[in-house]
C-alpha cells in the first residue's frame, strides 16, 4: 500500500529535556522519524524544547519550534501551522501525554488534526490501568491481582484486599514516577499519596507483588494491514521489583524454551491488536514465575520507548524510522531491510551474539537519596555491550560503564563485607549488586542460595560463576608472566585466548599477571591474540549485510575490512551521566556529518545505545565498543585512521588522549599538550600571569594540613574540589576550617593520588560562559552566555542568556579580548570553552576547556551557526576563513535562555539547593524577542511553571534581605499575595508591602510546611544561609515543594529573572515562532 | 573447568575444517551442514525427523540454556547427524527442564561440537552453499577428514524417508470428529498435536503405504507430512499421492508440498543453503498478509514446473520469492512449504489447520 496522500504536513512532538526515564533515545527516535517523513515528501513540523538534540537542527524539519512541550504551547503551534496530522508516539511519555491533552482540550478536533499511529482511545486503553486490565482479561491473559484507587480511602480498601507486600503504580506517569513496592502500612500511606499526586489523573493501581519473578520485554511492530513482528526479546538480569530502566538487561531472552517464548510472543501480538495500536512500535512487559512458569502481563507502552532504542541497537532494526513510515501508510513488506537491502522489513531479526545493557547511576551526587533500586527509575544513563557470549558482553559492559571497573572486578568495599553482610547486600538491589554477587560466588556461596537471596536467574549466576572460576585459574597460571612471547607455553596462550573470549580486559589480565597493561597488550598481540570484528546484521549472517555496524570479539574471522579512503575516527562520550550527556553526542554526530561532507570516511566509536551517534547511518562505520584505551586501540590497529577526534565526546575520550598519543594515535585538533596545559593548575596559572589575566586566588594541596594552611592564606570562602573530575563532582564552597576537614576526607576517596584544588570564591559575581572557535589563525567567538545565577553554582546547572542580558559593552569587549588571547596562546584548533566571572569591573578567568562544551548545541541553536561542524572541519584542516565563518552573535534580534532540568523529584528527601557540583540531567531553551519571555518559556519548558497569581512565600538569608525587596515589591504590585516568616516580613513591610506572616515549622501550627503541603503557595523564594549551615527545616520545605510541584527559587538572581519573566508574561501572552523564522530575521540584519 | 576437554572437529568437503570441543557423544558421522537461525527451540530441531542426513549448526551462540523436557520433543528420538553451537550452557535453568543438552545428546548418540567460530562457518555455507561434511571426535587428521567428507554420499538423490518413517501404522488418537490419514515421511509431533486439538482422529501410515489402504480406512482428509532428504528420491510416495489426488481433501506440509508438486508432474530443485529458521516472512497472496514462519527445507518446488496444472500459488517467500504455498480447488488440496505447526517457531500460520478442518467439514 502506498503512503497516504490525504495528509501533507505532520507535527512531531519531541520529548523535551533529558530527565531520568526519558533521555536521548527520543532524540534518536525523533531524528529518525523526521528524516524518514521528510524523505517521503511530507512537511515536517517539530516541537521540542531541548536544544541539545539532532532533531532540532534546522535542516531536520521544515518548521522547528524550540518551545516548551506543553499542551498550551503545542496548541499555539497547531493554530499557526495547521498540520494535517500529529505523530505522538515518538516523543516518549511527554509526546503521548501532550497529544492526549490536546485531544481532550478539543484542539485536535477544532483544527481537524488526525492522530497517526495511535489515537486517543488506544492510548487511553494502554495507559489507563483499569481499561488495560479489562482488555487483558478479555483476551484471556493473566495479570497480577490488583485494585484501582483514586483517593486514599479507595487505596486502603484495595490494600486490605491484596495484603502486603504490594506494588503501587500511578497511571500516566513516566519511568514509574511516584510508584513503589511497599511492605508496611507506613510506607503504603506515603507512596500511595505520592503516586496519586504524580498521576496525571490522580489514579493509582495497587497490585499483588510479583517481586522476584523473571521479567521480560518484547518489542513489537504492527502495520495497518495487521502484520505484526517481534523485533527483539529482552530478559532482565534483575528480577521483577527493579524498574527495567534500572535493571541490567540481556537480549535476546535466554532462559525460556521456544514454546514458552512463543506463548509470550502470541500474547504480545494479541495485546497490540486488542489495544489497537494501529501502526508502529510498542513495548510489552511480562513477568514469569520461575517456579511454575505462570506468565502475567505487566504493562504496555503504545509508543517507541527506551527499550525500542535498545532493541534497535541490539538488532540493527531501525524501529523508529519504520514506525514513522508505517504511520503514513506503508506496510512492513513494502519497506526494504536497510541492512540486507534484498529482504523486506516484515521479518523478525535473528541475532548471533548476546547483548547486555547496564544502567549507570549517580547516587554519589545525591548522598541523601536511597540507593535501593525499585520500580521508580533512578539511573541517568546506560551502556550496551555486544559479545558472542553473555560472559564476554557482561565484562565489556562493565568496563564500558566507565565507573573505574575493568570488567567484573573485585571491589575492595565488597571484599571487606562479612558473609552475613554480603548475604544481606545480595538480597537488596542496588547499583553495586553485580559485584556483591560476584564476591559471593568467589567465596563459594551456592548458586541456589544466591538465587534465593537475589532472585537472579541461576543461568546468569552460573555464567558469572564461570568468569569467577576462570579468574581463579588465571590467577594461578598467569602470575609472573613474562613479556617475551617465546617464554609463554602453548597452554598459557590458550588460556589467555580463553580469557579474552570471556571478556577479560587487558587491564584485568595485567592486574592478574603482574605485568603493566601496555606490556600485556604487547605480549597478547605478539601471541596473535587479536580482536576480531563481527557485523550486526539482523539476520545472523543468513544474508549479505551492507551496513558497517561492528562489535569486537575474539574469534577466527574478522569481518571489518578497512578501506583505502582517508578516514577520521570520532570517540564518543559513552554512557550518559550528570555532566556528560546528549550535548556531547550532538557534537560527535556533527563532527561526523561535517567530515562526511569533506569526503572523509567517518568512524564512530561509542557504547551508548540511546544516542544518534550509535545509529548505523550516522557515520560510515560504527564500532559499538567500550571507550577504554584497549578497545579504542584495537580499532585503531585495525582501521589505522588518519585522524582521531577526542575533543567532542566530553571527558571520556579526553581522559584517553594522552595514552592514545603516546601509543602513536594521530589525534587531530587542539594538541594534547594544550589540553593538559589547561588542566594543569600551575602551568595554567603561569600562562594567565604572562598575559596579565586575572584568576581568583588559588592553590593546590596534597594533605589536610596543607589545605588548611593554604585556605587561610587565600581566605574563606573558598571553592574546593579534587582534580580531574567531571561535572564538578564533589566540588564545594567552604566557609571555614571545620568544613574543609570534612571535605578533605571525601575528596581523597574521590580521586586518589590527585591533589585537592583551592580557589577563592568570588561572592556575588556574574558568571559568563564563552564558546569559541580557533584554527591557529583566526579566533571566532561562538557565543557569550551570561548566567542567571551567580558564580558558585555549577555552570551546567545555571540558567543563562545569549546574548548577555545585563553585561555592559565594555565587559563584553574585555571578555572577547581575553578569549582571543587564550585561544591563541593555547593554539586552539577546534572548540574551546571559557568560564569567566565578572565582579564589578573585573573579569576573572575561572576555567578553560580546550574542547567541545556542554553549551555548544545551545549556542548553535541560539545563533543558527553549527559550531561543532565548523570545528570538525577546522580540525581536518579547513580554516575558518575558508569556511567563510563570520561572527555568530552578529545581528541577533532575539534572546535565547537555557535552563537546566534537575532530577530532584526522583530523589525524595534530597535538598534541591544548587551548588558547585552539577546535578542537572538536561536542559531546555526558551526563545523570544525579550529576555523576560524567553526566561518564562525556558522555565515552562523545564517544568517550572511560573505562577501568574497566588501566594508567594519569601524567606531569605540576612545578606539577601535588601536585594529581595525590589522583586518582592514587583510581585506585590502584580497582584501576588506575599507570605513570609517574621524576619523577612519585617523588612518587606518597611517597603509598604502587605505581608502575611506564617510560622516556621518549629513554631507550631499552622506553619509554612502545612501551607506547602496544602499547595496553597504558588511560588517559593528561599535563599539558604550557606551550603552546610542551613536549617533542616528549610531543606525539607524545599524538598517538599519540589515533590508537590511548586516552583522553588533559591537565589536572588533567580528570583529577579523569574519576576522579570512573570512580568513579561502578564504583559503579553506567549507567542511561538520556529527557528527557521528567527534565523531569517537574523540574516536580514 | 580445569579438566582437559575432548576435542571435536567438523570438516567440509571443500577443505575447510573447524576444531572445537566435544559436548555430546563420541564418534564420527556424515551429513550436510546447514545452519538454523532460530534463537530458541534447539530440542525441537534435534528431534525433527526432517534433519536426517544433516548436521545442524545453530547461529545463535548460547544454546542449552533452558535444558530439555519431554513435551518439547518432535519425535521419539534425534535424527540430526551432529549438532554445532558456539557455547553449550553448563546449566539448564527452567522450571520445566528435565535435563541438560549435553546429556541429551549423549543419550541419543549424537555428537556435539562447541567453541568454534559458528558465524564464520555460517558465512562460509551462505557463500559456498550447503555441503557435505563429517563431524568427528575420533579422527584428528584434517586431510583424512576432508577426504571422508567429500567421499560421503550427500543428500541429492537419497531417499531418507525410509529411515525415519514409522515401521507400521499406528493411531495417534482414537477419538475425534474427523478422520485424518497421515502419510508419515517423518512427521513432527506438533502437526499431530495441532490436528488432535482440532478434533481429528489420526491414523499414521508408513510412507510406503498404498493408496488403497488409505482409502479403505475411509478418512475425511489426508495429511502429507514433512520429511528429510531429496523429494525426487521418494518416488513411491508421490506415486501413491498421485492416485489420491482429488479423492479426499489433502493438506501437505514441507516435503508434503514437494510430494504434491512431483505428483502433479512438477519438479523440485535444491536451494543453495536452504531455509532453516523461525523468522521467514511469507505472504499469503489472497489477503496480502505476512506471516512470520518456521521453516526447514533444502529443496523447493519449481514454481514454473507446476504452472498450467490447475495449481494456484497461495504463498510466496518475501526473502527470495520462492514458492511457499499452493492449492488446487479441483484436486482439493492445499500445501505449504513452511511449518504452520511451529515447534519451534512462531504460531502465525496455524490458521492453515483450521482451513483443512473446514475442507473436511464439507
Amino acid at each position: 500500500m502506498p503512503k497516504r496522500d490525504d495528509i501533507k504536513s505532520i507535527l512531531i512532538i519531541g520529548a523535551g529535556p533529558i530527565i531520568i526515564g526519558q533521555a536521548c533515545e527520543f532524540d534518536y527516535s525523533g531524528s529518525q522519524a523526521c528524516k524518514a517523513l521528510k524523505q517521503e515528501g511530507y512537511k515536517v513540523i517539530l516541537v521540542n524544547s531541548n536544544p541539545a538534540t539532532i532533531m532540532t537542527d534546522p535542516e531536520m524539519a521544515d518548521r522547528t519550534y524550540v518551545e516548551p512541550v506543553t499542551p498550551e504551547t503545542v496548541a499555539k503551534i497547531i493554530e499557526a501551522e495547521r498540520p494535517d496530522a500529529i505523530l505522538p508516539t515518538l516523543g516518549g511519555q511527554t509526546g503521548l501525554n501532550t497529544a492526549m491533552k490536546l485531544k481532550e482540550m478539543g484542539i485536535l478536533d477544532k483544527y481537524n488534526v488526525k492522530m497517526l499511529a495511535a489515537d486517543h482511545n488506544v492510548i487511553k486503553k494502554a495507559e489507563n490501568r483499569d481499561e488495560f486490565k479489562k482488555a487483558m482479561l478479555s483476551i484471556g491473559l493473566d495479570l497480577p491481582v490488583s485494585g484501582l484507587a483514586h483517593n486514599m480511602e479507595e487505596a486502603e480498601t484495595a490494600a486490605k484486599k491484596i495484603g502486603f507486600p504490594l506494588i503501587i503504580r500511578p497511571s500516566f506517569t513516566l519511568g514509574g514516577t511516584g510508584g513503589g513496592i511497599v511492605k508496611t502500612r507506613e510506607e503504603f500511606l506515603k507512596i500511595a499519596e505520592l503516586g496519586l499526586r504524580n498521576s496525571m489523573i490522580s489514579e493509582i493501581l495497587i497490585e499483588e507483588s510479583i517481586v522476584g519473578w523473571k521479567e521480560y520485554e518484547l518489542e513489537v511492530m504492527r502495520d495497518k494491514k495487521d502484520n505484526v513482528v517481534i523485533i527483539c526479546s529482552i530478559e532482565n538480569f534483575d528480577p521483577m521489583g527493579v524498574h527495567t530502566g534500572d535493571s541490567i538487561t540481556v537480549a535476546p531472552q535466554q532462559t525460556l524454551s521456544d514454546k514458552q517464548y512463543q506463548k509470550m510472543r502470541d500474547a504480545s501480538i494479541a495485546i497490540i491488536r486488542e489495544i489497537g495500536v494501529e501502526t508502529g512500535g510498542s513495548n510489552i512487559q511480562f513477568a514469569v514465575n520461575p517456579k511454575d512458569g505462570r506468565m502475567v502481563v505487566i504493562e504496555m507502552n503504545p509508543r517507541v520507548s527506551r527499550s525500542s532504542a535498545l532493541a534497535s541497537k541490539a538488532t540493527g532494526f531501525p524501529i523508529a524510522k519504520f514506525a514513522a513510515k508505517l504511520a503514513v501508510g506503508y506496510t512492513l513488506d513494502e519497506l526494504p531491510n536497510d541492512i540486507t537491502k534484498k529482504t523486506p522489513a516484515s521479518f523478525e531479526p535473528s541475532i548471533d551474539y548476546c547483548v547486555v545493557k547496564i544502567p549507570r547511576f549517580t547516587f554519589e551526587k545525591f548522598r541523601a537519596a536511597d540507593p535501593t533500586l525499585g520500580i521508580s527509575m533512578k539511573s541517568v544513563g546506560e551502556t550496551m555491550a555486544i559479545g558472542r557470549t553473555f560472559k564476554e558482553a557482561l565484562q565489556k559492559g562493565l568496563r564500558g560503564l566507565e565507573t573505574g571497573k575493568n570488567g567484573l572486578d573485585n571491589v575492595k568495599k565488597v571484599e571487606a563485607l562479612s558473609d552475613e553482610d554480603l548475604k544481606k547486600a545480595v538480597s537488596i538491589p542496588t547499583a553495586d549488586r553485580i559485584f556483591q554477587v560476584k564476591e559471593a560466588l568467589r567465596r563459594g556461596f551456592a548458586v541456589e542460595e544466591i538465587f534465593k537471596l537475589s532472585g537472579i536467574d541461576p543461568w546468569f549466576l552460573v555464567n558469572m560463576g564461570e568468569i569467577v572460576e576462570l579468574e581463579k585459574i588465571l590467577e594461578n597460571k598467569l602470575r609472573g608472566l613474562r613479556t617475551d612471547p617465546a617464554s609463554v607455553p602453548p597452554d598459557t596462550r590458550e588460556l589467555l585466548l580463553k580469557a579474552k573470549k570471556n571478556g577479560f580486559s587487558d587491564a584485568q589480565l595485567a592486574r592478574i599477571s603482574g605485568l603493566d597493561e601496555q606490556n600485556l597488550r604487547g605480549l597478547r598481540k605478539k601471541l596473535g591474540i587479536i580482536a576480531t570484528y563481527k557485523l550486526v546484521d539482523t539476520c545472523a549472517a543468513e544474508f549479505e549485510a551492507y551496513t558497517p555496524y561492528y562489535y569486537s570479539t575474539y574469534e577466527d574471522e574478522c569481518e571489518s575490512v578497512p578501506s583505502n579512503k582517508k578516514k577520521i575516527m570520532i570517540l564518543g562520550g559513552g554512557p550518559n551521566r550528570i555532566g556528560q550527556g546528549i550535548e556531547f553526542d550532538y557534537c560527535c554526530c556533527h563532527a561526523s556529518f561535517a567530515l562526511k561532507e569533506l569526503g572523509y570516511e567517518t568512524i564512530m566509536v561509542n557504547s551508548n545505545p540511546e544516542t544518534v551517534s550509535t545509529d548505523y547511518d550516522t557515520s560510515d562505520k560504527l564500532y559499538f565498543e567500550p571507550l577504554t584505551f584497549e578497545d579504542v586501540m584495537n580499532i585503531v590497529d585495525r582501521e589505522k585512521p588518519d585522524g582521531v577526534i577526542v575533543q567532542f565526546g566530553g571527558q571520556t575520550p579526553l581522559n584517553l588522549a594522552e595514552r592514545l598519543l603516546k601509543a602513536g594515535v594521530p589525534i587531530i585538533g587542539t594538541s594534547v599538550e594544550s589540553i593538559a596545559l589547561a588542566e594543569d593548575r600551575e602551568k595554567f596559572k603561569q600562562l594567565l600571569n604572562s598575559m596579565k589575566l586575572k584568576q581568583p586566588l588559588n592553590d593546590t594541596a596534597n594533605s589536610v594540613e596543607e589545605a588548611n594552611r593554604k585556605a587561610s592564606i587565600i581566605g574563606y570562602p573558598i571553592v574546593v574540589r579534587p582534580s580531574f573530575v567531571l561535572g564538578g563532582r564533589a566540588m564545594r564552597i567552604i566557609y571555614n576550617d571545620e568544613l574543609l576537614d570534612e571535605f578533605m576526607d571525601e575528596a581523597v576517596e574521590v580521586s586518589p593520588g590527585h591533589p585537592v584544588l583551592l580557589d577563592k570564591f568570588l561572592q556575588n559575581a556574574i558568571e559568563v560562559d564563552v564558546d569559541a572557535l580557533g584554527d591557529g589563525e583566526t579566533v571566532i567567538i561562538g557565543g557569550i552566555m551570561e548566567h542567571i545565577e551567580e558564580a558558585g553554582i555549577h555552570s551546567g546547572d545555571s540558567a543563562c542568556a545569549l546574548p548577555p542580558h545585563t553585561l555592559s559593552e565594555d565587559i563584553i569587549h574585555e571578555i572577547r579580548r581575553q578569549t582571543v588571547l587564550l585561544a591563541e596562546s593555547l593554539k586552539i584548533k577546534g572548540l574551546m570553552n571559557i568560564q569567566f566571572a565578572v565582579q564589578g569591573d573585573d573579569v576573572y578567568v575561572l576555567e578553560v576547556n580546550p574542547r567541545a562544551s556542554r553549551t555548544v548545541p545551545f549556542v548553535s541553536k541560539a545563533t543558527g551557526v553549527p559550531l561543532a561542524k565548523i570545528a570538525a572541519k577546522v580540525m581536518a584542516g579547513v580554516t575558518l576563513k575558508k569556511q567563510g565563518i563570520t561572527e555568530p552573535m552578529e545581528g541577533l534580534t532575539y534572546t535565547s535562555v537555557k535552563e537546566s532540568v534537575l532530577p530532584f523529584t526522583r530523589f525524595s528527601g534530597v535538598d534541591i539547593l544548587l551548588g558547585p557540583e552539577m546535578m542537572s540531567t538536561g536542559e531546555v531553551m526558551g526563545i523570544s524577542d525579550n529576555f523576560g519571555t524567553a526566561f518564562f518559556k525556558a522555565e515552562e519548558g523545564a517544568g517550572q511553571q511560573l505562577p501568574l497569581k497566588g501566594s508567594v512565600f519569601i524567606s531569605v538569608q540576612d545578606n539577601d534581605k535588601r536585594s529581595i525587596v525590589f522583586p518582592a515589591k514587583k510581585l506585590y504590585d502584580m497582584g501576588f499575595k506575599i507570605v513570609a516568616t517574621e524576619g523577612t516580613a519585617k523588612i518587606l513591610r518597611n517597603s509598604n508591602i502587605d505581608v502575611e506572616v506564617v510560622k516556621k515549622v518549629h513554631e507550631g501550627s499552622p506553619n509554612i510546611m502545612e501551607r506547602v503541603e496544602a499547595r496553597s503557595i504558588a511560588l517559593i523564594i528561599n535563599t539558604p544561609s550557606s551550603r552546610h549551615k542551613h536549617s533542616k527545616d528549610a531543606a525539607s520545605i524545599r524538598s517538599k515543594a519540589t515533590m508537590k510541584g511548586i516552583p522553588c527559587i533559591t537565589t536572588i538572581a533567580g528570583a529577579q529573572a523569574s519576576v522579570n519573566g512573570i512580568e513579561s508574561r502578564l504583559r503579553k501572552d506567549i507567542t511561538v515562532k520556529p527557528l527557521q523564522d528567527y534565523y531569517k530575521l537574523k540574516n536580514k540584519k | 573447568m580445569s579438566e582437559v576437554r575432548k576435542k571435536a572437529k567438523i570438516a567440509l568437503e571443500d577443505g575447510r575444517v573447524f576444531e572445537g570441543l566435544s559436548f555430546g557423544a563420541d564418534g564420527e558421522r556424515y551429513g550436510e551442514v546447514v545452519f538454523n537461525t532460530s534463537m530458541s527451540g534447539y530440542q525441537e530441531i534435534l528431534t525433527d525427523p526432517s534433519y536426517k542426513g544433516q548436521i545442524v549448526l545453530m547461529t545463535y551462540p548460547l544454546i542449552g540454556n533452558y535444558g530439555v523436557n519431554k513435551n518439547d520433543a518432535e519425535s521419539a528420538r534425534m535424527f540430526v547427524e551432529g549438532f554445532i553451537v558456539k557455547e553449550n550452557s553448563s546449566i539448564a535453568s527452567n522450571w520445566a527442564s528435565e535435563g541438560g543438552l549435553g546429556d541429551y545428546l549423549r543419550s541419543n548418540g549424537i555428537i556435539g561440537l562447541e567453541d568454534i567460530d559458528t558465524r564464520a562457518l555460517t558465512k562460509h555455507i551462505r557463500v559456498k552453499g550447503a555441503m557435505k561434511a563429517v563431524i568427528s571426535t575420533v579422527e584428528s587428521d584434517n586431510a583424512t577428514l576432508v577426504k571422508k567428507a567429500s567421499d560421503s554420499e550427500g543428500l541429492v538423490g537419497r531417499d531418507l524417508v525410509r529411515e525415519v518413517t514409522s515401521s507400521r501404522e499406528y493411531d495417534w488418537n482414537t477419538e475425534g470428529k474427523y478422520k485424518v490419514a497421515v502419510i508419515d515421511c517423518g512427521v513432527k509431533f506438533n502437526i499431530l498435536r495441532h490436528l488432535a486439538a482440532r478434533g481429528c482422529r489420526q491414523r499414521v501410515f508408513p510412507a510406503d503405504v498404498d493408496h488403497k489402504t488409505i482409502l479403505d480406512w475411509a478418512p475425511d482428509g489426508i495429511f502429507l507430512s514433512n520429511g528429510p532428504g531429496d523429494p525426487e528420491a521418494v518416488t513411491y510416495v508421490y506415486a501413491t499421492v498421485a492416485k489420491l489426488l482429488g479423492k479426499k481433501p489433502i493438506f501437505g506440509i514441507c516435503l508434503g508440498q514437494q510430494i504434491l508438486g512431483l505428483a502433479l508432474g512438477g519438479r523440485t530443485f535444491k536451494l543453495k543453503f536452504g531455509h532453516h529458521g523461525g523468522n521467514q516472512p511469507v505472504k499469503e497472496l489472497s489477503t496480502g498478509k505476512v506471516s512470520i514462519t518456521s521453516q526447514n527445507h533444502g529443496f523447493c518446488v519449481d514454481l514454473d514446473s507446476v504452472k498450467g496444472k490447475g495449481v494456484e500459488v497461495t504463498h510466496v517467500n518475501l526473502n527470495d520469492q520462492t514458492l511457499e504455498g499452493m492449492k488446487s480447488d479441483k484436486l482439493n488440496f492445499t500445501s505449504v512449504q513452511f511449518h504452520p505447526e511451529a515447534g519451534p517457531g512462531p504460531n502465525d500460520a496455524t490458521y492453515l489447520f483450521d482451513r483443512f478442518i473446514d475442507k473436511m467439514k464439507r
